[in-house]
């Protein structure tokens, strides 16, 4: 029926949206899209890397993004500089940096643009068990650390003081970050896996009751999103992670629509 | 109500403890105990480190100096202040079990203690000041802590709403059976059911029970009966001084 190349991209595509639902309703709850962003920019750099040492491109981006996040906490102790400053400083430096060794060693031929916004051609049969077998474990772990995360979120002296361990879960979640973008990387691109974790929550935040809901429909936004973004790559012959963006655009214009419980938000 | 300190752990035991940070003492030598059905209100300026012991007390800050012993991890705490972004989805009933798992029964019996249970299904972002505080609250206690801390409860909460939410607090301590921890920027009025008073400005500057407000006239004619079997007027007896360079003089 489909190329095969096509029916492994659907599969590695639907897997990523799974993860991404829950991973990034976290990020738009904790604010953290500018973080993602810094973590995914560095994925460039992890791939460059990873080509040049010869390991797994996955397994060098998940480095580099843990190193960043690291890099990171160790800036802020040591500077005054604000957040989105020192973020901005590793996101474009990083991507920098990946781009000069790009141009520097000859010797590594890299389809640009398709690590910048994805390549559903390069996904392999080995893709999709790292998509899934990773996927599996993240959403393992953050079940786990869930309760945790949580009430860290809506109040970290009331998680701490109530003995819930919020340092851990928020180091763990940090993790599973770098981990969502080693393993999306190829498929939907350095410059737009934010775009993936950010926009299925923002539509479905429009008629989610609870956080349960919220992620539930922040899962079926991106899985919609991939399908329809990915057929629309087939048939108009355009790049598959902007694609698939576009798709989860459109859906959040449409959940506009939808809204629910919404009757009274007051403007703070 | 008598606080039973006789063959009774206190629940929080502070010795001398203090907590230092960029180059100076946000708080030093406190010294308290709190037990069981007992109620301690900690009073004291803005920037004296009430918060920072209360801090030590919830075990978010570690000291320094000297000891904080617990002999419960059983902690209800009511923040100050619960800032709730738009974008989290939270209903009053999945901010009940927001520290573990709980049963129905219990929150419901929570929710109508504080007088809210018709807000079950509200969005807490939809809810007035006084409301979430009382949500909160409910929360706090659903799970019967052994130790219950109150950050300014009353704060930004008039003067009827505060007698009713002292009230309330005190048919809490009642029906559950805990220690509370009140801390309150107010210095002149604690809740009249406190069994100890400590009025912090950096160290200890002094405590005691708070005096019986029913036996002073004025403050009866000023605020009613029904404020005087609430509220103490406390009087503070300081025997020192403080320099701007927070030394202290005798």
């Amino acid at each position: 029926m489909f190329d095969d190349f096509f029916v492994r991209a659907l599969i590695a595509g639907i897997g990523i949206a799974i993860i991404a639902g829950p991973i990034g309703c976290f990020v738009v709850w904790r604010r953290l899209a500018y973080y993602g962003d810094t973590l995914a920019h560095s994925g460039l750099l992890g791939v460059t890397l990873g080509f040049i040492l010869g390991i797994n491109m996955s397994l060098s981006v998940f480095i580099i993004s843990t190193t960043i996040a690291f890099l990171l906490l160790l800036l802020q102790k040591k500077t005054k500089l604000t957040g989105d400053a020192l973020l901005g400083l590793l996101a474009h430096s990083s991507l920098a940096i990946g781009l000069v060794i790009i141009a520097i060693a000859s010797s590594i031929r890299i389809d640009l643009m398709g690590l910048l916004f994805g390549d559903i051609l390069s996904v392999s049969n080995n893709d999709i068990i790292l998509i899934w077998g990773g996927g599996v474990a993240i959403l393992i772990v953050l079940f786990v650390i869930w309760k945790s995360l949580f009430a860290a979120t809506v109040n970290y002296d009331l998680a701490k003081a109530e003995g819930m361990n919020p340092d851990r879960s928020n180091y763990i979640f940090t993790i599973l970050i770098a981990g969502v973008i080693a393993i999306s990387i190829k498929m939907i691109g350095v410059l737009l896996i934010t775009g993936l974790l950010l926009i299925p929550p923002a539509m479905s935040r429009n008629f989610s009751l609870s956080p349960k809901e919220m992620v539930v429909f922040s899962i079926i936004g991106g899985v919609i999103s991939v399908i329809f973004g990915l057929f629309g790559s087939l048939e108009f012959n355009t790049p598959s992670g902007p694609s698939i963006i576009v798709v989860s655009l459109m859906l959040f214009f449409l959940s506009l629509f939808f809204r629910r419980g919404h009757n009274s938000i007051r403007l703070k | 109500m008598q606080s039973n300190k006789k063959n009774n752990k206190p629940l929080v035991k502070m010795e001398n403890a203090g907590v230092f940070s960029d180059g100076r003492w946000l708080v030093r030598g406190v010294s308290l105990e709190i037990y069981r059905n007992s109620i301690v209100t900690l009073i004291g300026p803005n920037g004296s480190g009430k918060t920072t012991t209360g801090k030590l007390i919830l075990n978010i800050l570690k000291a320094d100096e000297g000891k904080v012993l617990h002999s419960t991890h059983r902690i209800g705490y009511v923040p100050q202040k619960i800032n709730i972004d738009w974008t989290v989805p939270l209903r009053v009933s999945d901010f009940m079990g927001l520290t573990g798992r709980i049963s129905q029964s219990k929150i419901n019996e929570a929710l109508s203690l504080t007088g809210v249970e018709h807000l079950y299904n509200n969005n807490l972002t939809n809810l007035s000041g006084g409301e979430f505080q009382r949500v909160s609250l409910a929360r706090a206690i659903a799970k019967k802590p052994d130790l219950l801390i109150l950050d300014e409860p009353v704060q930004g909460v008039d003067f009827n709403g505060e007698i009713k939410l002292y009230d309330l607090i005190k048919q809490i301590s009642e029906e559950i059976n805990c220690g509370i921890l009140l801390i309150s920027h107010d210095l002149n009025f604690v809740m009249s059911s406190t069994d100890h008073v400590i009025c912090l400005n950096g160290h200890v500057c002094c405590s005691g029970s708070p005096q019986d407000v029913a036996k002073n006239a004025s403050y009866i004619e000023l605020f009613g009966e029904q404020a005087a079997t609430t509220l103490s007027l406390y009087s503070h007896k300081h025997d020192h001084t403080h320099n701007p360079d927070r030394s202290i003089s005798k």
